[in-house]
């Protein structure tokens, strides 16, 4: 892989074009940090891309819109996936009309309320980890994920979108009412135990 | 225009007097009293009490520190939220009185913005930084964003401060714990695996906090115990700014609060910074805790942005967030 495809550099890993077995891929590597100490550099690097992989691999099997996984290199932290030739939900959601923007953030409830059903934690659920390619939402970006069936969990991962949405897309705060509402008919699980969680957290961090 | 502030949200009092000099933030003094609990943590009445013994004193030292007199000062500020009751109650109820006796106007300000702003106002090209907020209560990523400041990533659960004062106390260290625990963990060598906990660009410290305590009682050495959680928890804090930076699109970033006095937690964020070609910055120790001199200048900006409050509507307000704000003073 050469340097010069770069198509992305993110606070954590580099995006590069690539092929694999002739198919258009991405890259995605993980690069070192040389502020934090080596022992919890590698640590985070491995764990990361073997999480990331791992869970997308899972959440295709949970009937969300995600990439294929071609090839994980957990030595150097390098996931090769499906290249997702679309745009990233961040970068569209102001600019839709009303009613198309209801109906993105409804099938991004869905989705949420799929890979919740299976236990399934994203760890960074914003609209820059959604990819809108075919009319449908991919997610990608779930190096800070995890298996875990605590509501407190599903909490945390939902208010994460939620200060995501305040902060990025501050005029259509609604969207994540729709979110919710499409969440709350897809979790096979009482929604409102996750929902009252989400106040829970937000009164307890910034409002101390 | 010379602006008095008075700072009162949690363990300090602090009365400043800083004055606008050509859009640049001036401090002609900066006093503080902490007030320090015998044992256990804060109780907010019993800091409450001790900031009314002692603001009156500090005003009188405060501006002849300044060297200006009552007669010169312009402006009154003082810190509306976020933060415990009793303690805001007081020092707003000393910026009232001050403001109805001198005749002078009063304004009430966030204490959060006040930790950006005072980096802005005092350091030469810090204009627009994405600012890592670490004190006992707090722990926060703001930066500016879509016309105000906004929390970018936050604590989960308890403040950064409180998670190393906690550790602290439980292994019998003297409050505020931090600067032993940076001298201890100066001599760790050996890293004991602890948990690392980031959720998008929020932090959990609990977690790590328990394991620690763990290790404690098993007997590991405290200075590895120090070393291996100021090493997670800095690191863990690097990298939710980093990923503020990247979201947000900035290339400066600024410390502020009590526990950015720490070399390991400056050294970290400025090799991140470096390695970002973005450019770091942190304010003097006096103005990166809390402090009245950030509340006077905050006032200032307010102000001059055409911001007007009556005495009768100085309320406190305890849970005041960040992002409540309408920044009308940021280009
Ligand atoms: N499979 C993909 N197809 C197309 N673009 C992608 C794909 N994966 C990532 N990208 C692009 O790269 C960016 C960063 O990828 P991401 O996995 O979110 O890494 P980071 O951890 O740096 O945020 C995405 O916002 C998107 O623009
Ligand atoms: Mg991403």
């Amino acid at each position: 892989m050469t340097k010069k495809n770069i198509i992305y550099r993110g606070a954590e890993a580099e995006i590069c074009i690539a092929k694999y077995k002739g198919f258009k891929a991405i890259q995605k590597k993980r690069i070192p940090k040389s502020y934090r100490i080596k022992h919890i550099d590698d640590r985070l690097i491995s764990l990361r891309t073997k999480e990331e992989a791992k869970l997308i691999t899972e959440a295709r099997q949970s009937g969300v819109a995600v990439p294929i996984i071609y090839d994980v290199d957990l030595k150097n932290g390098i996931i090769t996936m499906e290249y997702l030739d679309g745009k990233r939900i961040k970068d569209v959601l102001n600019d839709l009309s009303e009613e198309e923007r209801d109906s993105i953030c409804t099938k991004i409830g869905e989705s949420i309320a799929r890979f919740h059903n299976n236990d399934i934690i994203h760890g960074d659920i914003t609209t820059s980890n959604m990819i809108l390619s075919n009319e449908q939402v991919h997610f990608i970006d779930f190096g800070l994920g995890e298996k875990n069936n605590e509501i407190e969990a599903k909490g945390v991962d939902l208010h994460v979108l939620m200060e995501a949405i305040e902060s990025t897309h501050s005029q259509y705060s609604s969207c994540f009412d729709y979110v919710l509402e499409e969440y709350k008919k897809v979790l096979k699980d009482d929604a409102n135990l996750v929902i009252k969680k989400i106040q829970e957290i937000v009164k307890r961090g910034r409002y101390r | 225009m010379i602006c008095l502030g008075i700072e009162g949200t949690a363990h300090s009092i602090g009365v400043g007097v800083v004055e606008n000099v050509s859009g640049k933030c001036k401090v002609l003094s900066n006093m503080i009293k902490i007030y320090r609990p015998k044992k256990g943590g804060i109780h907010p009445r019993e800091a409450a009490n001790h900031h009314a013994l002692y603001i009156a004193d500090l005003l009188k030292e405060s501006v002849s520190k300044a060297q200006v007199d009552f007669s010169e000062v312009d402006l009154i500020s003082f810190s509306k939220g976020p933060g415990l009751g009793p303690c805001l109650r007081t020092a707003a109820t000393a910026a009232r009185a001050l403001s109805l006796s001198l005749n002078r106007p009063i304004i009430g300000v966030n204490h959060c913005v006040a930790h950006l702003e005072i980096g802005r106002g005092t350091l030469d090209d810090c204009k627009d930084p994405v600012l890592l907020y670490t004190s006992g209560a707090n722990t926060q990523v703001i930066a500016f964003a879509e016309g105000r400041y906004r929390v970018f990533g936050e604590t989960l659960d308890i403040g950064i401060g409180n998670c190393l004062d906690k550790f602290g106390r439980t292994v019998g260290l003297d409050f505020p714990c931090g600067p032993q625990i940076e001298k201890l963990a100066s001599k760790g060598k050996k890293y004991l695996e602890l948990p690392y906990s980031i959720k998008g660009m929020d932090i959990a410290f609990s977690g790590l906090l328990t394991a620690a305590e763990q290790y404690y009682k098993k007997n590991e050495s405290l200075e590895d115990i120090c070393y291996s959680m100021q090493e997670t928890t800095f690191a863990a804090l690097t990298e939710v700014t980093e990923r503020a930076m990247a979201h947000t699109e900035k290339d400066e970033v600024l410390l502020g609060g009590g526990v950015a006095s720490n070399r390991r937690l400056c050294d970290m964020v400025q090799t991140m910074a470096h390695d970002r070609d973005a450019r770091f910055f942190v304010p003097s120790k006096d103005l990166c805790i809390d402090n009245g001199a950030m509340i006077a200048w905050l006032g200032v900006l307010m102000y001059n942005s055409g911001i007007r409050m009556k005495v009768e509507n100085s309320f406190i307000d305890q849970r005041f967030r960040t992002d409540m704000v309408d920044v009308s003073w940021h280009d």
